[in-house]
Formats: C-alpha cells, structure tokens, sequence
C-alpha cells in the first residue's frame, strides 16, 4: 500500500510534464499559421544556414535559425508537428482497432478462430517491421494515407497480442461465468463484460503507439518515402540535417530533441495513464 | 518430450516462412511501377521489354510466378536481382556477415550494459542509486535506436569527432580478408590494427542498437533478482558470510537469469530489425542497407531474398531461445 502510494505521487508529476509538452506541440501544429513566424516553404539563398537566435549571425524573426535553402526551421518543425500528429492519431487508432478486435476475438473464443489469428500473428512478427513499412510506403506510393496505412498494417500486432492474453484471464474469470449463466449471448459477453476490463491496457497502448508512429513516420521521411518532399516533415527535416550536419546542425538538432520530447511525453502519458486505471495500484 | 516439441516448433516455423514468402509476394506484385521499364533505356523497343519480362519471368501470372520462385528457393536458388544483375542468394551471404557482427556487437554490448545496471540496481535496492537507474532506463527505453543513432552521430561525430559515423571500415585500407566476417577475421588473422578500424565504425550503430535492449535487460533482471534475493538459500548464503555482490554473482544470478533470458531472445529479433534503419543511418554496408536500396529500386527478387532471411533469422533465433528455455527449465526438461 506505501508503495502504490509513492507510486502514484511519483507519478502525477510525468503524467503532467508529458501531457503538457503533448498539448502544446498539439496547439502549435493545429495553429501553425498563426504562429510560425515564417512561411516554412519559403526559401532565400541570401539567409541560407542562419544560426540559432544566441549565435553570431543570427537573423531576427528566425529563432532556430535557417536550412541550407534559407527556410525557417522554427516555422518547418511548427508545420511539421501537423504531420506528425495527423500521422499519430490516424494511424494508432486504426491499428488499435484492427489489433483490438482480432485479440479480443482470439482471447475470448480460443479454438480455431485463435489458431488461425496467432499463426497470422506469427507470420506478421517475422517481419523486420521498418523493412515492412518502407516496402508498403514503396508499393502504395508516397504519401500521407500511405504512411498511414502501412503503420496500422504493421503495428495492429502489438494491439493483437497484449488484448489476446487479457481477454483470455478476463474470459476465465468468475464474473463472464455469472453473465453466461445470466443468459447474456457470447458476443454481448466480449463486448459488455471482456471489452471494459481490457480497455486500459488499450488506453496505455495506444498512447505508446502514438510515439512508435511519430517515429516510423520519421523515418519514412528520413529515407524520402513518405510524404511529398516539399511539405516540412520531422523525419525530412532530420534526412536534411544529417546531410549538413558540418555546417548547420542546428538543422539536426532542434528536430531531434522535437521528436525525443514527443516520443517519451507518449510512451510515459501512457505508462502514467495505466498506472492511474489500474486497480491494483489504484 | 524435447524432440516432440522441438518438431512442433519446426513445423509452425515452416508455415510462419511459407506464410511470409506468400505476403511479400503478393505485396510487391501489387506495386505499381514496371521494374523492367525502370532497368531499360528510354527508348527501348517493345519486344525488348517483353524479352526481358520472360527472362525474369515476369510474363506469368501471379500464382504461376510463385510456384517459380518457391521451387527454386528449395533448390538454393533465390533469382536473379534485377538492379544489381547479379545472384541474389550471392548478395545476401556478401552482405549478411556485415549485418550479423553489428547485431552480435550489439547484443554483446547490451547485456554487458544491462547486466551490470541490473546488479548495481539489486545491489543498491532501496537507494538513490536504484532510483536513479529506474529513471535512465525507463528513458532509454522510450527512445527507438533510430534516434539515438542520431544522438551520437552528434555527439561522438560533431561535438567529440572521436568515432568514425559512416561506413564499415576505412576505405584506404588493404584488406586481406577471404570472408566477408572481417570483424572475426581480424582477430583470428591477429590484424588488431584492422580490428580496431572495425570497432571504430562499428561502435556508434552497435551502440545505438543496444541502448534500448540494455534498459530492457536492466529494468527484468533487476525485478527478478530482487524476487530471489528473498529467498531462503539465499538468506542462508547471506548467513553463511558471503557479501552482497557474492551473494548475486554466485546465487541469485544463475536463477533470476531465466525470464530474462526469453526475452533477450525476443528484443534480439528487434534489434536486428533495427539494423536496417541503423545501417542506412551509419552508411554501414549491411543487409539492411542493401533492403532499402532493393526497394527503392524495386528490385523484387532482391527484397523477396533479404526479407526471407530477415524472416528465418527471426524464427530461428526465437527457436533457439525456446530450446534453451527448455533445455535450462527443469520443470519443461521433466515435464
């Protein structure tokens, strides 16, 4: 009891600093015309490789400095949060769904519809997943359903797994006993009974895949398969930094430490939010 | 009881890859874009496509072509890669060694590094120190080896330019080497000055591959440590006047060691699906690196080769995590 106790004062304090820095990467990129203070296409070879705002040489107005082109960085990681976050949520949810319902089908009937799942399951696992994700990009063409697409065709696994094992313990529990002998019809069982007792494993999941498609999005853009180039993307930003990392890199950095906050303030809002629903530690 | 499950575990082997073969099949043959047009002059005559197109097979239909294809990867015979225009099964096993001493560095490095956390954590339980490394390996863990293949590339190739970032060895090199293990080989050749080009290179994207697996290893065999160190015998070694850091490294490691074990074998599958963005990351002359080229080319017999490995590497490591697990386990060894 002392220890959930420390546990979750432990905890409050990263559920809040990753949700903030969420929120407002969130805002940025939802309001990204009002705020970026540069048209983040706009190239002028005149200010090509501007330093950040404390170095020599800086410009006003170009905080994080410029690219090679003479773009705003400021202005293209303020843009590029828009895919990212887009990317984030579309892809997530539609790989929470798929994993979600193929697990709960697999946990909680077993027999042959879990046999076939968890052999695709397998097939699915033997794939190097970035090598996956960069053949589907390649085969449905560049772009940002693509992107999304391939990130849910890959990563539903992940979901699949960890709802399969929870729907089974829930499925022997004595309470799915006492809806059975209630009356209550298989699918109305799954869904009433199994579905809200596995939903923050879902909740936790979802967080952390959030992050898992940031990254895979990055990277993506970092080998030039994901959306067209002219739009800012973080992972493009990143494959533009490494290229003049001698002369500028700051063009490496700033998006660099974007992504690392990103992804860490996702996978923690997601161990915080777990730690928050579980009853145990609760 | 071994040999039966063993079998089993052979036969869902078989259909996992069976099962893989038949998805990347289908995958790229859905692709858009005519590989043959792509490895043509512009201005090309028509019949010269459609002789090319049958001299890859190209011209059948889709069931067809992977009946082709499956019997000769029976036979050894993987096709020909179209960009490269060379033997595809050759390519792999030139580049396949490159991919495997990073991995192996990695793992090495990634246990090293999680052991040693975990015994400082169980050593230290209850202090700053075990907080501390709670902390730094849950932050590692969040953080996907991609990034910190960037993280050092800045840190150890910009700020403290000390490790070489790109490549596998220093192109102005003579290399005597007859396999493409040269890591191996220049130890065995005893050539400690091309060994330590190699670690050079090799350093950073090992690194960055094994940060997240060393926290994995850190955070699980702490836990199960802490678990036996509670037990009797090792109360009673405790007694006997053994001192703490004996007590773990002759009792307690030997049995806490096994969940960790399993999941080392999984994370290693991971890791080695990470070689393929690392090896672009570091320019490092891998499998991985030679993946993302055949795609982009689209090179099909080439990415339907390197997948399959990629693939039966993965089933085969998770087969040999699930012998040893028996093989260690007296409860499945007698069971």
């Amino acid at each position: 009891m002392d220890e959930a106790r420390i546990l979750r004062r432990g905890l409050s304090p990263r559920l809040w600093l990753a949700g903030g820095w969420l929120l407002l990467a969130l805002l940025a990129a939802i309001f990204a015309p009002l705020i970026a203070p540069q048209d983040p296409l706009a190239q002028d070879l005149m200010l090509e490789r501007l330093p950040p705002f404390w170095l020599d040489g800086a410009e006003p107005g170009y905080w994080l400095g410029t690219d090679s082109l003479g773009r705003d960085l400021l202005s293209r990681l303020i843009f590029g949060g828009r895919i990212a976050f887009i990317v984030a949520f579309a892809a997530a949810a539609s790989a929470c769904l798929i994993g979600s319902a193929l697990g709960l089908i697999a946990g909680y009937f077993g027999g042959w519809a879990d046999r076939v799942i968890s052999r695709i399951v397998d097939v699915w696992m033997a794939f190097p997943p970035v090598l996956f994700a960069i053949l589907l990009v390649a085969v449905l063409g560049t772009g940002l359903s693509s992107v999304i697409i391939a990130i849910a065709v890959i990563d539903w696994t992940r979901f699949c797994r960890v709802i399969r094992a929870e729907a089974m313990s829930q499925a022997r529990m004595d309470y799915v006993e006492s809806a059975r002998i209630a009356g209550y019809g298989r699918i109305g069982i799954m869904l009433r009974e199994v579905l809200p007792n596995v939903l923050p494993s879902v909740v936790a999941l979802l967080s952390l895949e959030m992050g898992i498609a940031v990254i895979v999005e990055a990277i993506l853009s970092f080998v030039n398969l994901s959306i067209s180039t002219d739009d800012p993307t973080w992972g493009g930003i990143i494959a533009e930094g490494r290229l003049s990392i001698h002369q500028a890199w700051w063009v490496l950095v700033f998006p660099l430490i974007t992504l690392i906050f990103t992804v860490l303030s996702f996978s923690q809002f997601g161990e915080g939010l777990k730690a928050r629903f579980d009853p145990v530690l609760r | 009881m071994l040999l039966q499950r063993f079998l089993v575990r052979l036969m869902t082997i078989l259909v996992t890859l069976f099962g893989v073969a038949v998805v990347v099949f289908v995958v790229i043959r859905v692709a858009p874009g005519d590989p043959i047009a792509m490895m043509l002059p512009p201005g090309a005559s028509n019949d010269d496509i459609a002789r090319l197109r049958a001299l890859y097979g190209l011209d059948k239909s889709i069931v067809q072509q992977f009946f082709i294809w499956l019997a000769g990867v029976l036979h050894g015979d993987f096709g020909t890669s179209i960009s490269l225009r060379q033997d595809v099964l050759g390519l792999v096993f030139n580049r396949l060694p490159a991919t495997l001493e990073l991995a192996t560095v990695a793992l090495l490095m990634a246990v090293a590094i999680g052991v040693s956390a975990a015994i400082l954590g169980a050593r230290s339980r209850g202090t700053a120190v075990e907080a501390g490394i709670d902390i730094a390996s849950g932050a590692t863990l969040s953080i996907p080896d991609f990034l910190w293949g960037l993280v050092l590339i800045l840190l150890f190739g910009v700020l403290i330019p000390v490790f070489d970032i790109s490549g596998r060895v220093s192109p102005q090199l003579d290399l005597p080497f007859v396999t493409q293990f040269y890591l191996a080989e220049s130890l065995l050749r005893l050539r400690f000055d091309l060994t330590w080009d190699l670690l050079k290179h090799m350093l950073m994207p090992a690194i960055a591959l094994a940060l997240p697996l060393a926290a994995i290893i850190a955070q699980l065999l702490k836990q199960s440590l802490k678990e036996v160190l509670d037990l009797d015998y090792v109360v009673l070694a405790r007694v006997k006047g053994f001192s703490e850091t004996q007590v773990i490294l002759r009792e307690a490691l030997k049995n806490a060691a096994l969940p960790t074990l399993t999941l080392v074998g999984v994370q290693f599958t991971f890791l080695i699906g990470g070689t393929v963005i690392v090896e672009r990351l570091f320019s490092y002359e891998g499998l991985g690196n030679m993946a993302i080229d055949a795609v982009i080319n689209r090179d099909l017999p080439l990415i339907q080769g390197i997948v399959l490995v990629f693939a039966l590497l993965f089933v085969l490591i998770n087969l040999g995590v699930d012998m040893m697990y028996a093989l260690l386990n007296p409860r499945l060894r007698h069971g």
